[in-house]
């Protein structure tokens, strides 16, 4: 596969630093499976030494030396603080002592304006045009815990007015619509995208245009949105730092196996 | 049976004894590491047809299934094989032509319903699912689940919490047991009476295992019931919950197993190209599963440089530096 660079790094680095950048020193960090897990290992190398990987397999605190290609790759088994199994994973997110310090990364195939997602089906459930792999933890995470960081394609089938599947809740229909259906109070906190980031104001909880990465216009963002945004408040994104990108590159991903 | 002192036998004899067509089966492990591949190739072979299949995030184990056409309905959180592929090609291929019933849950969901199972419950409560689709969309109809009694009538239900707002809960999703007629897990070490041993993380093997009327459990090794029982803190499942004992070198690949090999990643690439067309799926499936007459033959066409490329490595469990794009 070839990658087109810009600038001297290609958007999927931009989105993986992005991300980085997102998380807390001394997180909890849920990863799934591809970008999130680098975006993870970067944030862990560069600026949250302090954040704590996890993965819905079990294993807490892995210490990865190489980039798992799935969070049941035995690289994840590796100098764990314990490797244990589902059921104490989602309960670490459940319970609410130590949800309250798990960020979640998602990913999904569609997202709504208050960060629904869907990662099941598109059309209908019963005669889907397109299956796709199914909630997986996504539900349960997106449920829990307090805050969550998405990863999106900027397309416009992608981003819709009405999910065609609702799998994992984000901030259902606006103001108290979490709390409406008895969910915990967290939610759907940033989208990162290949064209900049998206985040949810917190009146209307609506996702509006934070940033577009350099070279990207709102107008852009906004002709491959499928609902209006608000891009009064889109911002110019710092492209990644040469000792970012020298992290992600040669600490994260050597091989390019996420990153191509 | 369970009370035998020796339990051990031939991978065949285990899957004719105790898979019927139509039964209610789980199978083990998560993506692409533990599964009992060499169970579901065996199952393959024997023609097993109208599986009820449980699994919570299995990849290639399910897809190999339901590829072969031995899965009538499926109940599942996640179907892929990680980077290998994001949705399994021949599940996805059959559900969008409606070749199989799904039913999705999520991770956690398909994780207490095994656990629920095991400890003889009807449900358990969580708090995940309030508000999706997972809880409202039905893929097995309100008729089938009145109509076949190894359905509960219900897919998921919402309550309000009885204890108030206790532990600030006001609303619980219960989620129905699952007690399959048999569960078939792949392990690192077993015993002859059944006592197994799974190193690395568990997934929800252990759930899976003790909810099933029937256990057959492969293995990498089979070892003195005094090696496990000399730390038996280390082992997850007595020998109560096991019918069957089936040694198995290289049981799970192409699929990982912790400690013994890594997953091949030429393999799980060349199966999702394969899988991609009905034709040349159909001659994988000739050349590669139903040719050969058991596990052994089936590793024989790979030649070995290869497998030892998969080797793991004694340190990390896995093998470090192998070529995985």
């Amino acid at each position: 596969m070839t990658v087109r660079i810009e600038n001297g790094y290609s958007r999927r680095e931009m989105m993986t630093i992005a991300a980085a950048r997102e998380i807390f020193d001394g997180e909890i960090v849920f990863c799934g499976t591809g970008i999130s897990m680098l975006a993870a290992m970067a944030a862990k190398n560069i600026s949250a030494p302090q954040s704590t990987i996890f993965f819905e397999t079990g294993a807490i605190d892995s210490r990865l030396e190489e980039v798992p290609l799935a969070v049941a790759d035995s690289r994840v088994m590796y100098l764990t603080a314990v490797n244990g199994g589902l059921a104490e994973a989602f309960a670490t997110m459940q319970n609410r002592f130590t949800g309250s310090r798990v960020v979640g990364i998602l990913g999904a195939a569609q997202i709504d304006i208050y960060g629904n997602l869907n990662s099941t089906v598109i059309g209908d459930y019963q005669q889907p045009d397109v299956r796709f792999s199914g909630s997986g933890g996504a539900c349960d995470v997106a449920s829990f815990v307090n805050r969550t960081i998405i990863f999106m394609q900027h397309e416009k089938r992608k981003f819709v007015e009405k999910l065609d599947y609702l799998t994992s809740p984000g901030w259902i229909n606006g103001p108290g619509g979490r709390e409406r259906i008895g969910l915990g109070p967290g939610g759907p906190e940033t989208v990162i995208t290949n064209l900049g980031i998206l985040r949810f104001a917190k009146e209307t909880k609506k996702m509006y245009l934070a940033a577009c990465y350099p070279g990207v216009t709102p107008e852009e963002v906004q002709q491959k949105t499928g609902f209006a945004l608000d891009l009064e408040r889109a911002e110019a994104f710092p492209p990644p730092t040469n000792a970012e990108l020298k992290i992600l590159r040669e600490r994260c991903d050597p091989q390019r196996l996420i990153l191509n | 049976m369970k009370s035998s002192q020796n339990k051990v036998t031939t991978l065949a004899a285990a899957i004719t004894s105790l898979i019927k067509d139509n039964c209610h089966l789980s199978i083990g492990g998560f993506t692409i590491n533990r599964n009992p591949m060499a169970a579901v190739y065996e199952i393959i072979r024997q023609r097993k047809r109208g599986l009820h299949l449980y699994a919570h995030s299995n990849g290639q184990g399910v897809d190999e299934l339901v590829g072969a056409g031995c899965v009538r309905r499926l109940e599942i959180a996640y179907a892929g094989s990680g980077r290998f592929a994001p949705t399994c090609v021949r599940f996805r291929k059959a559900v969008e032509r409606g070749e199989l019933t799904v039913e999705d849950y999520s991770n956690y969901q398909m994780t207490l319903r095994f656990m629920a199972g095991a400890m003889g419950l009807p449900f358990l409560p969580t708090r995940s699912g309030l508000g999706t689709d997972i809880i409202k969309h039905w893929g097995f109809s309100k008729e089938l689940r009145n109509s076949d009694e190894t359905l509960p009538k219900q897919k998921l239900v919402t309550i309000d919490n009885p204890f108030g707002n206790w532990c600030e809960s006001p609303k619980l999703v219960l989620v129905p047991a699952i007690n399959p007629d048999v569960t078939i897990i792949h392990v690192q070490q077993a015993d002859r009476r059944g006592n197994a041993r799974i190193k690395g993380l568990t997934f929800a093997d252990v759930e899976q295992a003790k909810a099933a009327r029937h256990l057959i459990i492969t293995c990498e090794e089979l070892v003195e019931e005094d090696f496990l029982k000399r730390d038996p803190d280390h082992n997850q499942i007595p020998f109560i919950h096991v019918d069957a004992v089936v040694p198995i070198p290289w049981g799970a690949y192409p699929t990982a197993c912790y400690r013994h090999y890594d997953y091949d990643p030429r393999y799980l690439n060349n199966y999702r190209q394969a899988a991609e067309d009905d034709k040349s799926y159909q001659t994988y499936l000739a050349e590669k599963i139903l040719k050969p007459a058991d596990h052994q033959e089936f590793l024989a066409l790979s030649d070995k440089k290869h497998l030892k490329s998969l080797v793991a490595d004694p340190e990390t469990g896995y093998a470090v530096g192998l070529e995985r794009s």
